[in-house]
């Protein structure tokens, strides 16, 4: 494969504006006269609301309105029709502590801020309840009326025979395990800028990742049609899933209270309203039970998996079902049961986060299979090189017993890397304890899905616009919250068209302009926008070559296109500049406007949420990865020397980016496995401040070596398949084996935080004092 | 009101301004300089760097009459009209950067460094952003810019 462009590493397209400081996030943008709005959020975790009066606020010098509940009507969001039990502002209750009650739109940010402080709302206080397996007890306070057993989701899938196969097994483990409360911790807190124009139309300039979710959900609670919505997607400041796929409180009073004053009004949350208000990563408890041959093949998994809801169903379904869905992969089983239940609680809401639902069960598993390895004394690697799936040979598909289907499966030869690379050949041979350190080698070996699907639109466009100079503009409606998806499609568009990249330019979302699009989740982008900005530049590179073969008297075959050169196949002296033929094709006859549309077509197989059949993604990445670490034996603490990541994303198109995606994802989670946790006491977030809630920083993250898996997969632009969130998933089974190679001490909880590393070094009889 | 007199990118500025107004607001408000970002407004993510007489500072922290008669210097002053600076192409051509939002401050933050430390350890580096929060690029691609960019800036 001789590429121009695909898999050259190349700045950035966006980088010149980031490092000049002049890309600019919603925070950035502002208008003449506009308002500012602030939130006035629940002292209260669990309440009736009885009365708001907002008289007071209302008579502050500078107020210019004052947004309730009773403003949007009794409009409610939610994932599905059945789900949609989330209003803009709390209606009748509030459910979760901080949840937002009103908003004030002022002159200035301070008198806002005043004025929500002279809203005076009576509140019957309701008991709460905050740990999900409470919540699901009989007699536990009720958190929403339409759910009266607290369980907002629940999946009981079955397939083949769990109880035959345990019988049968040579061992079967039972374990408890636990991933924490976690958030996305992205820079840039909820913003937008907001404009409910004389002619009744909405333009909002906000910080989403995934506009076009926003943009429906403006037009529902507006009651307008989609074509009077427009999103201007400014620089994103960070995603990772969860309120930026979202609307937040803040978006809809924005908005309602520049349809009340018509004026421009703006709000930016505090870093400390994002992290004890916003959507956060669930909490999952999983029961596993696992058996397995005496040679160590895998023979059934049971799951039992109880999800901290927090107080709202969000994108809850679909947490639960990837949490079930990806059990069987990336190891052959024939048999497995999940029962899922996502339960309600008076917390924050929980929604998705980069690993989606996929880093809880993947987490129990791989350490499960690693103590079933222990037990039987085989090596972890090996353990795992068993009961891979196996690469399907070219043109056949390997379909676990749930109906995923895979066509490529890097997960043997990314673990074989592993297994020849010294970290983990020599790992005898390097020390095992200086001083009070005890270090350790782990490994995992996990997949994740790509491509994503779930109900409704799916598809991603993309529209090619040739200029007469031979420039090109790329407009589509995927969003780069940084992951680097602009650069990728810019060299899409740049590799199909045979042109150089700095003559491709793509436009952010501007949903006036730009092709409806699901947004940038669940590893989607490069896939389906990158298969749809191949389709588009086809268009437009036919009708080109159409052009150049009636100036050569040729056919358009025997033409070929490639740094912004036009030649002929047999004859490559034969040639005409890319910018002369773009004039030649515009200008021919009476003109002609050269324009090319696409959109992706992958990934059309339905999935079942109630049996838990099914593709919840295009294709699937596998990801093996070790880690070196020290636990000091006496304080507990951890210091991660070495990650090495094998990755099988199909085929890297952007170097830089995929390397980029698996160093960020791998330390993101890092930090689930070892630092972050929200504290909770009674629905209050102790910790919401980045001092706090502790996340990696740079004297905390490992050396980190990217070993790139080639598969290939048939589903993808050039075999890409996806490279965000393959070494999130990684990470922390990674970690923690690393940290039990260290102790002798498995931790099935996350984060293993040195705290819980010294009780257990204490319980054991390990501490160094 | 409080009448403050400061130089910003080489450029004098008399203003009047709240007593407790920060360094950030003015820059970003004020003066419309929207590269200074404000990730957390206490000091924490250090997005908000800017160099105050020679000094790497959170702007966040810094109220405005404090910033009297000193010299600043924000991400808008670093590149020479067109021609990045030498830290700023580094981590332009390495790739030290995705979302962008702590790129103004990580950038500010190497500046200081090489101007303490024009040939840093890997050790130094690594200590001298610590106060920079990133959540998206892992660090692995900043540290390698820091590098690059000490090895252009010695030409």
């Amino acid at each position: 494969m001789d590429y121009a462009v695909i898999g050259q590493r190349v700045p950035r397209v966006d980088a010149r504006e980031k490092v000049t400081g002049a890309a600019k996030y919603a925070a950035d943008y502002s208008l003449p006269d506009m308002l500012w709005c602030k939130v006035l959020r629940s002292p209260i975790v669990h309440a009736k609301i009885l009365n708001i009066d907002t008289s007071k606020a209302e008579r502050l010098p500078g107020v210019r309105a004052v947004i309730t509940a009773k403003d949007f009507g009794g409009w409610t969001w939610g994932f599905m029709a059945t789900t949609r039990d989330e209003p803009p502002l709390a209606m009748g209750k509030v459910r979760y502590l901080h949840e937002a009650v009103a908003g004030v739109a002022a002159i200035d940010e301070e008198i806002a801020e005043e004025a929500t402080e002279l809203i005076k709302v009576d509140y019957e206080e309701l008991p709460g309840v905050f740990d999900p397996e409470e919540a699901m007890k009989i007699g536990a306070p009720v958190i929403h009326d339409y759910r009266p057993n607290n369980v907002s989701v629940e999946y009981h899938w079955n397939y083949g025979d769990v109880e035959k196969a345990f019988a049968e097994s040579y061992i079967v483990r039972e374990d408890r395990f636990k991933t924490g409360r976690v958030t996305k911790g992205y820079l840039e807190p909820p913003a937008s800028l907001a404009y409910y124009d004389p002619s009744g139309s909405i333009t909002v300039w906000p910080a989403k990742q995934s506009p076009y979710f926003h943009y429906r959900h403006l037009a529902a609670c507006f009651r307008l049609p989609l074509s009077k919505v427009r999103v201007v997607q400014p620089f994103i400041g960070g995603g990772f899933g969860g309120t930026k796929n979202d609307s937040v409180a803040g978006d809809f009073c924005a908005v309602m209270a520049s349809k009340k004053t018509g004026k421009p009004v703006k709000f930016v949350y505090s870093q400390e309203e994002e992290l004890s208000t916003s959507k956060r990563r669930h909490s999952m408890i999983t029961y596993s039970k696992m058996g397995a041959t005496k040679d160590g093949l895998l023979t059934a998994v049971q799951a039992k998996v109880i999800a901290e809801g927090g107080a709202y169903t969000a994108i809850g379904p679909l947490s639960m079902y990837l949490a079930g869905s990806s059990i069987p992969i990336p190891y052959k089983l024939e048999n497995f049961k999940y029962d899922g239940y996502r339960v309600f609680t008076n917390n924050p809401v929980c929604a998705a986060m980069r690993g989606h639902g996929i880093t809880h069960t993947r987490f129990a598993h791989d350490l499960q299979m690693e103590m079933i390895a222990e037990e039987l004394g085989i090596d972890f690697i090996e353990m795992r090189l068993r009961n891979a799936i196996d690469n399907p040979k070219p043109g056949t598909v390997y379909r676990t017993v749930n109906d995923v289907t895979l066509k490529t499966c890097g997960m043997k030869e990314a673990l074989t890397a592993i297994k020849k690379d010294p970290i983990w050949a020599q790992r005898e041979h390097t020390p095992k304890k200086v001083g009070s350190t005890s270090f350790g080698v782990g490994i995992s070996g996990t997949a994740y899905s790509g491509g994503a699907r779930q109900l409704g639109h799916q598809a991603c466009g993309a529209v090619i616009r040739l200029c007469e100079d031979g420039t090109v503009n790329l407009l589509t409606g995927a969003t780069d919250c940084g992951q680097g998806s602009d650069t990728v499609l810019c060299m899409i568009a740049a590799e199909e068209l045979g042109v150089k990249l700095d003559d491709v330019v793509i436009k952010r979302v501007d949903t006036a302009y730009t092709p409806c699009d699901p947004g940038s989740y669940g590893s989607r982008v490069t896939l389906l926008a990158g298969q749809a900005t191949q389709i588009a530049a086809a268009e437009v590179k036919k009708q080109l070559l159409e052009a150049a073969a009636k100036t050569w008297s040729i056919k358009p075959e025997d033409i070929q296109i490639r740094n912004s050169v036009v030649s002929l196949k047999s004859n490559p002296d034969k040639t005409m500049t890319f910018e002369n033929l773009a004039k030649l094709a515009c200008y021919s006859g009476s003109g002609a406007v050269i324009l090319g549309k696409g959109y992706s077509s992958y990934g059309l197989e339905p999935l079942d949420f109630k049996t838990g059949s099914g593709n919840s993604g295009t294709s699937y990445s596998f990801t093996a990865q070790a880690t070196r670490l020290g636990v000091d034996l006496e304080t507990g603490h951890t210091t991660v020397t070495d990650f090495l990541i094998a990755h099988d994303c199909g085929r890297p198109l952007n170097p830089i980016g995929a390397e980029t995606q698996n160093e960020g994802g791998a330390v993101q989670g890092l930090g689930q496995a070892i630092y972050e946790e929200f504290v909770m006491e009674r629905g209050e977030t102790q910790n919401p401040t980045f001092l706090d809630y502790k996340m990696p920083r740079s004297t905390d993250v490992p050396d980190i070596r990217i070993i790139d898996i080639i598969t290939d997969d048939p589903d993808g632009p050039y075999g890409a398949k996806e490279a965000s969130e393959g070494s999130h998933v990684s990470a922390p089974p990674s970690v923690i084996s690393a940290i039990h190679d260290a102790t002798g001490i498995w931790f099935t909880e996350q984060p293993v935080t040195p705290e819980k590393i010294v009780k257990a070094l204490k319980d054991a009889g390990k501490w160094m004092k | 009101m409080k009448e403050i007199r400061i130089t910003v990118n080489g450029k004098p500025y008399e203003l009047s301004v709240r007593p407790h107004a920060t360094l950030l607001e003015v820059i970003r408000e004020d003066l419309g300089l929207t590269g200074t970002k404000e990730g957390c407004g206490v000091g924490e993510c250090g997005a908000c760097t800017v160099i105050m007489n020679g000094k790497s500072v959170n702007a966040c922290l810094v109220l405005a009459p404090e910033a009297d008669g000193k010299e600043i210097t924000t991400i808008e002053g670093l590149a020479d009209g067109d021609k990045l600076d030498p830290i700023q192409q580094a981590f332009y051509e390495i790739g030290g950067l995705q979302c962008g939002f702590c790129t103004p401050g990580m950038i500010m933050s190497t500046k200081a460094l090489l101007a303490d430390k024009p040939e840093p350890t890997d050790q130094e580096i690594r200590k001298g952003l610590e106060g920079n929060f990133c959540r998206c690029t892992g660090y692995t691609k900043i540290f390698e810019s820091v590098r690059e960019a000490s090895r252009k800036s010695r030409g």
